[in-house]
C-alpha cells in the first residue's frame, strides 16, 4: 500500500486545469487563423507557440512529468526524442530546400533571384 | 520489513519498469510521427494540379474534431483518478464516455476522408495529398487502436474487476491516449492552422 500512497500523481483539480487552458489554447490559435488579425510569419510564429504551450500544459497536467521523482528517466528518453525529431524536421527541411535551389531551372533561378532582390538581399 | 511489504514493494517495482517501457514506446511513437511531420512539411506546397490545403479543409468541422479528442483526454484523466480510488462504476462510465467521444472523432474523419476522395481529391492526387491522407490516417489508425484497447479492457474490468493488473492496464491506456491527443495538437496546428493560415 505504501508503494501506491507514496505517489500522488495528478488530481481532479490538475487534469480541469489542464482541460480549461487546453480549450483557451485552442480557442486561442484558431481565433488568430480564422480572424486574420495577424499575417504571415508573425501568424506561424504565434500558433507554433500556443501549440507548443499546450503541449507542455498536457505534459504537465495530463501525463504529470513534473511529478516524477529522481532519477527523471522519462524526462531523459523525452529529452532524446525531441533531439531525434528535432534533427528529422529541421534537417529534412534543410536538405530538401538546399536540394530545390540546386535543381532550379534557369528561368525559376532567374524568378528566385529577383524575389530575393526584391526582399532585401 | 515482513515478507508481505517486500513482495508488494517488489511489485511496485516491476510496475514503474513496465510504466517505463511503455513511455519509451510512446517516445519512438512520436519518432514514427516526427517522420510522417517532417514528409508533410517538405510535400505540403507540392500540390501538383490538385487543390491545397486552404481550398479543400473545413476549419469549423476540424475544431470539432479537436474539441472531442481533448475532452476525450479529460474524460480518460478523470477515468484514471476513479480507478486509483477503486470505484469501478465511475471508471466504467467514464471509459464508456472517452470510447463514444474517440468514436465520434473517427467517424468524422472517415465522413471527411469519404468526402474528399468523392470529391476527386484524393491520396493520389498529389504529393501533398498523399503525405496528408498518410500523417493524419496514421493518427486516426492509433485512436481505433485504443478504442480497441478500450473493449478489451472493459470485458477484462468486468470479468475481473479492479485489482493491480487491471489499474496497470488503465494506466498505459491513460498515457497512450493523452499522447495522441499531444500528436493531435500538432496535426491541428501544422496541417490545418497553417494549411489555411
Amino acid at each position: 500500500m505504501n508503494a501506491t500512497k507514496a505517489k500522488p500523481q495528478g488530481s481532479l483539480l490538475s487534469y480541469i486545469s489542464g482541460f480549461l487552458l487546453s480549450l483557451l489554447l485552442t480557442a486561442a490559435a484558431y481565433i488568430a487563423v480564422t480572424q486574420h488579425t495577424f499575417s504571415g510569419a508573425a501568424l506561424i510564429t504565434i500558433i507554433i507557440v500556443l501549440a507548443i504551450l499546450q503541449v507542455l500544459v498536457q505534459l504537465f497536467f495530463f501525463l504529470h512529468l513534473g511529478s516524477e521523482t529522481r532519477p527523471r528517466w522519462k524526462l531523459i528518453v523525452l529529452l532524446f526524442m525531441l533531439m531525434i525529431l528535432g534533427l528529422l524536421v529541421f534537417g529534412s527541411l534543410w536538405i530538401m530546400q538546399n536540394l530545390n535551389y540546386s535543381m532550379m531551372s534557369p528561368e525559376q533561378m532567374n524568378v528566385y533571384m529577383i524575389n530575393q532582390n526584391s526582399a532585401g538581399f | 520489513m515482513n515478507n508481505e511489504t517486500a513482495l508488494t514493494q517488489h511489485a511496485a517495482k516491476t510496475n514503474d519498469k513496465t510504466m517505463f517501457g511503455f513511455w519509451v514506446y510512446i517516445m519512438t511513437d512520436c519518432i514514427l510521427f516526427a517522420t510522417l511531420f517532417a514528409t508533410y512539411a517538405v510535400l505540403r506546397n507540392n500540390v501538383a494540379d490538385g487543390p491545397s490545403g486552404r481550398e479543400i479543409f473545413n476549419m469549423p468541422y476540424t475544431l470539432v474534431e479537436t474539441l472531442l479528442l481533448l475532452t476525450s483526454s479529460f474524460t480518460c484523466g478523470l477515468m484514471i483518478l476513479a480507478a486509483r480510488a477503486g470505484k469501478l462504476r465511475q471508471v466504467g462510465l467514464w471509459l464508456a464516455v472517452t470510447f463514444a467521444l474517440g468514436l465520434s472523432f473517427v467517424t468524422m474523419e472517415v465522413t471527411e476522408f469519404t468526402h474528399l476522395v468523392a470529391e476527386g481529391h484524393s491520396w493520389q492526387t498529389s504529393a501533398f495529398l498523399s503525405s496528408f491522407f498518410t500523417l493524419v490516417s496514421t493518427h486516426g489508425l492509433h485512436i481505433t487502436i485504443g478504442l480497441l484497447w478500450i473493449l478489451v479492457m472493459g470485458a477484462f474490468l468486468l470479468r475481473r474487476g479492479l485489482n493491480e493488473h487491471s489499474l496497470r492496464r488503465l494506466e498505459m491506456f491513460s498515457i497512450f491516449w493523452h499522447f495522441l491527443d499531444v500528436v493531435w495538437v500538432f496535426i491541428f496546428t501544422i496541417v490545418f492552422l497553417m494549411g489555411v493560415a
